[in-house]
């Protein structure tokens, strides 16, 4: 444990470092990395603004890993299952969701810092707290759950209102049992149902705005609108820390 | 029930089983890590040797918590006794041995149900080793602690890794006030002192009922 007093189990931990108890045989050193997290609901277009900072951060010579939401090698498999059978309740749900995490944490996100990347995590431990917090999951039991998570240095959160986000799921993959709150049997209406959901979840996200210290970006606006604001506050991220400092060619005049 | 591979406790569970099904009680027997949910995770990272210790925490948290309510909740409401083959303080002892926080892991099972009774059946490192030898047990990978790399003789990491469980267990008994049985005595000896235990505890427990029934 290199983290006692400092970090409680609630509010946003310090950058780099894991939020509470953490994984004692995996010490986190002061690693050139910086973990950079885009939170947002579905269709709020994290994945298009991802490539675009990708390729801009590449430019400039940092070297970049993307990671994603349950896309483990171990876990990926085993949730797809237990989602299309429905035979998960919300404990072991969390559960497997927390396993896929710990996994991409120690082989790709940890590894990664530890080389100095830039790892822009699509969707973070946020994801996770939101759906488990609509769910009536114990509040401080899923935070110590992910007590071992590392405390981003930025988290975006790109933000819609409710009725936009309806329709842009609607829109692009309609209603997936999990993730619309099917198992929550809110109503016999599916629409009213899935509605409500959402609504709970934009809830759950805003007040973590605080706690976590989330940068809350407009998502309704176009996407080079958003990139350039995600640029400009990731430049005045990135020249304040002094541990990434790609060698910068000169600049055609 | 809980103690280390070769302690016995699996024979001593199932003689218990046997008498209180014939005294009349109502019996659920349930497993550690036998949910078929996690079973093709766990089978995917054990095959490839790709779990490390928080996964391998995880996934028998998520295995817990799936039987928990399947198996252990729906008949505790039924009024039937449930016998746990290996419970929470299984993952206390072994995923600490791994080096997974104490305090985390704790929490992380802080959903489970106090158990009426935990019996902790205690044997040395070189009775276990006898005894799983004699059946001429094949050590497995995880079971041995060889994902540790502290050798690579599964017998001798065996030792190594059990020795750090049994010192969890060790720990466990005060904070948890596991009863003790010495799995070193005779089967029958080790059966009427495990007997003597469970039944103070059904008697308590028919006297909190005569009680709830008189109020």
């Amino acid at each position: 444990m290199n983290l006692p007093e400092e970090t409680g189990t609630d509010g946003g931990g310090k950058p780099g470092h894991y939020y509470s108890y953490g994984i004692p045989y995996l010490s986190m050193g002061n690693y050139p990395g910086k973990l950079i997290a885009i939170e947002g609901t579905d269709g709020v277009g994290r994945s298009t603004q991802i490539t675009l900072l990708r390729e801009w951060l590449e430019v400039q010579g940092y070297g970049v890993i993307e990671t994603g939401w349950t896309r483990s090698e171990l876990m990926s498999p085993t949730i797809d299952l237990a989602k299309s059978s429905n035979t998960l309740n919300k404990l072991t749900f969390m559960l497997l969701y927390a396993t896929d995490f710990a996994d991409r944490l120690e082989k790709e996100i940890i590894p990664a810092l530890k080389a100095g990347f830039i790892v822009l995590s699509d969707r973070y431990i946020f994801t996770a707290l939101a759906r488990a917090g609509v769910r009536g999951v114990d509040r401080t039991w899923i935070r110590n759950l992910y007590g071992f998570g590392i405390a981003p240095h930025l988290v975006f959160y790109l933000r819609i209102d409710e009725k936009t986000l309806i329709r842009r799921v609607l829109q692009s993959r309609g209603m997936d049992y999990w993730e619309s709150g099917m198992d929550m049997k809110l109503g016999d209406d599916i629409y009213e149902s899935f509605r409500a959901y959402q609504r709970a979840l934009l809830k759950e996200y805003g007040s973590m705005a605080e706690e976590f210290g989330f940068r809350v970006l407009d998502a309704r606006r176009k996407v080079d609108v958003i990139q350039d604001e995600l640029r400009r506050q990731m430049a005045a991220f990135l020249a304040e820390s002094d541990t990434l400092s790609p060698s910068q060619p000169a600049k055609a005049e | 029930m809980e103690g280390i591979d070769g302690s016995g406790k699996t024979t001593q569970l199932a003689l218990l089983a046997k008498w209180l099904s014939a005294a009349g009680h109502p019996v659920f027997q349930t497993e550690w890590n036998s949910s078929a949910l996690v079973k093709a995770a766990t089978k995917t990272g054990k095959k490839k040797n790709a779990l490390t210790p928080m996964t391998f925490s995880l996934l028998h948290a998520t295995d817990f918590a799936d039987r928990l309510l399947y198996n252990v909740i729906p008949p505790l409401k039924a009024g039937m006794i449930v016998l746990a083959d290996r419970y929470t303080y299984t993952a206390f002892a072994r995923d600490v041995a791994r080096g997974v926080d104490r305090r985390w892991v704790r929490e992380l099972y802080s959903f489970a149900v106090k158990p009426d009774l935990a019996v902790y059946f205690r044997v040395p490192i070189d009775v276990s080793v006898d005894r799983l030898m004699a059946r001429r047990v094949k050590l497995k990978f995880y079971e041995a602690g060889m994902d540790m790399g502290w050798s690579t003789n599964a017998l001798e990491s065996f030792r190594i890794f059990q020795g750090k469980v049994l010192d969890e267990y060790d720990r466990l008994v005060d904070e948890f006030g596991l009863s003790v049985v010495n799995a070193v005595g005779s089967i029958t000896d080790q059966q009427r002192v495990f007997r003597r235990l469970v039944s103070q505890q059904l008697e308590i427990k028919n006297q909190d009922e005569v009680v709830d029934e008189s109020a």
